[in-house]
């Protein structure tokens, strides 16, 4: 996650993503997929630029995921990420209480990005 | 040939609320046009569980809430010629048909045509060890594996010849989520196996509602942040499908839940890697060029969806006996909480080290860190947060010795007496696990059947 404080800077404020916008977390094996849906289409490509496959990758480093990699859908206005090797062995080999992983789309929305305080609610 | 044709959905899970099918049917029946009804209720791993079962039980084995789904619309659907499609038939298809054909004898319904679905139970046909792994979850010795279930994900293609063959009712084990959507579809617009455009839209369609309420607001409601109107009545999902190739998401009457394009877009993302190659038994659905537009309240319109030729292989689950799990839990609340929970857990590991039991093991602090945490307890360990007002600690073992994972999991139990000050709340269990690999075998292997019987037949 970015070191910087939240707060404005520049004219830019720094807000989890869960202001920005939605996300649901599906899985299949010990992969997951992510989807990144902002609110406002002006955050596309703010988010584009800021919510890279390395961040998404080091929100679950802990967990041993080895890779990530971003779809992008601009026309329905929406990210999806898929990140390998996260689930812990996946559903039925995992010691996890969500051995699906669903609770990972809130892991994600906490991550923080930095946009003009005019976008930020 | 009707212009259009609606499509509901009545439970996006084994396990999904009972009363949902109620307000699909009442508004496909208020609509008045030609519709169908489908059930998806088989999970990954539910068909091995339901195998499981059915050892113990010959006639059971298929989806347990069968009857309670079917009983409060099976008349109304019958009447009405509404065809219900389900994988509800799970481990044990001709089980189910016989409980429909019961249920229908009881209901009055002794015409009610039953259309039974067979060849995705692959099991002693097909030598698993002779194909590549294509999913792989857990560690397996192949060696030692003792298998419990293998089924081969089938098409539509059988669902809809027994629609043609008149079934009100179809019941099948595994098959794609999407194929329940495509079969009526297909039945009813007469598409043709290869119009790869007309089999994405019924893809889409199926794929959109095959979680039920995962479209219409369920998994998708965050209280102040996205609201729903009454989320303990969420209305399942209702496709309206034209025959030029039109599709437009909506849902039951009268019914709580929303269906805008923000439920849309999670629902079409969930579960899909790359988004132009979303493969199925019939086609291959790219959504890449998809957009959405609101049609109105609680409807949204479905447009671009482009469809690649079917694949040459199906997908096979195979389920095999796992491990043992064992699960224990503690909690303590008040003054000094955190400092508590961390010592417990550290004591339970450490009490697991000095037994020497044959287990891997990781302890979790539910309010501290647990769904998000890893085996190691990265999260945890480093949390330098907020005094929490209480937690509870887990411990989960599993290992191939199911006495030793129940010792492991009784050493939280002592902690009723051997734990920190204040400790209570003890609970602890031991469960086996199932742990699956998925295959790609050619379609050829797989063959089908369909038969089609009436209740008072199926009853003699």
């Amino acid at each position: 996650m970015s070191g910087s404080p939240s707060g404005a800077e520049g004219g830019l404020v720094e807000v989890p993503l869960h202001v920005l916008a939605h996300s649901r977390a599906g899985d299949k094996g010990n992969r997951l997929n992510l989807s990144l849906i902002p609110y406002r289409p002006e955050l596309y490509p703010i988010l584009a630029e800021q919510v890279t496959e390395a961040r998404v990758l080091a929100l679950f480093r802990h967990r041993g995921a080895t890779r990530c990699t971003r779809y992008d859908l601009p026309r329905l206005g929406a990210f999806n990420f898929v990140v390998d090797d996260v689930l812990e062995g996946g559903v039925n080999g995992s010691l996890n209480l969500d051995g699906h992983g669903k609770t990972h789309s809130f892991r994600l929305l906490s991550l923080t990005v930095r946009v003009p305080g005019a976008l930020a609610p | 040939m009707s212009g259009t044709f609606l499509v509901g959905n009545g439970a996006g899970f084994s396990g999904d609320r009972v009363d949902a099918p109620i307000p699909v049917v009442r508004t496909l029946v208020r609509r008045g046009l030609p519709a169908a009804l489908f059930f998806e209720t088989l999970g990954e791993r539910t068909v091995a569980l339901a195998q499981l079962e059915r050892r113990r039980d010959p006639e059971a084995g298929y989806e347990p809430m069968l009857e309670r789904l079917l009983e409060p619309i099976l008349e109304a659907c019958f009447r009405h010629r509404i065809p219900i499609l389900g994988n509800f038939g799970a481990a044990n298809p001709p089980a189910a048909a016989r409980l429909v054909a019961r249920l229908a004898l009881r209901l009055g319904l002794p015409d009610l045509r039953i259309g039974l679905v067979a060849g995705d139970d692959v099991m002693g046909r097909i030598a698993l060890d002779q194909l590549p792994v294509h999913e792989a979850d857990g560690s397996l010795d192949m060696r030692t594996a003792r298998l419990v279930a293998a089924n081969a994900y089938i098409g539509a293609r059988p669902l809809a010849e027994a629609l043609a063959r008149g079934a009100d009712v179809v019941v099948a084990g595994r098959t794609s989520d999407p194929a329940l959507a495509i079969a009526p579809l297909a039945h009813h617009f007469g598409w043709a196996w290869d119009d790869w455009e007309k089999l994405a839209l019924g893809a889409a369609c199926g794929h959109l509602l095959e979680c039920g309420s995962q479209v219409t607001g369920g998994v998708f409601w965050d209280p102040g942040v996205k609201d729903i109107p009454d989320p303990a009545d969420i209305g399942f999902p209702i496709a309206e499908v034209t025959a030029a190739g039109g599709l437009i998401v909506t849902k039951a009457e009268d019914t709580g839940g929303v269906l805008d394009l923000r439920t849309v877009k999670e629902q079409l993302l969930y579960e899909l890697h790359d988004p132009a190659r979303y493969v199925t038994p019939d086609v291959v659905l790219d959504i890449t060029e998809c957009t959405l537009e609101q049609a109105g309240r609680d409807r949204v319109a479905v447009r671009g969806l482009i469809g690649h030729p079917a694949p040459e292989t199906l997908k096979v689950t195979a389920s095999f006996e796992g491990s043992w799990l064992g699960e224990g839990e503690v909690s303590v609340a008040g003054p000094n909480a955190l400092a508590r929970a961390r010592a417990t857990a550290d004591v339970l590991l450490q009490r697991l080290e000095r037994r020497g039991l044959p287990v891997r093991a990781r302890v979790d602090l539910i309010g501290v860190a647990s769904v998000h945490d890893s085996d190691a307890g990265a999260l945890w360990r480093s949390y330098r947060g907020p005094e929490p007002p209480e937690v509870r600690i887990r411990l989960a073992a599993e290992g191939a010795d199911r006495d030793a994972v129940d010792q492991a999991a009784r050493e939280v139990l002592a902690l009723l007496c051997c734990g920190t000050a204040g400790t209570g709340g003890a609970r602890w269990r031991v469960t086996p696990r199932i742990l699956t690999r998925s295959y790609l075998v050619l379609r050829e292997r797989v063959p089908t059947t369909v038969s089609v019987a009436t209740a008072r037949e199926m009853a003699a």
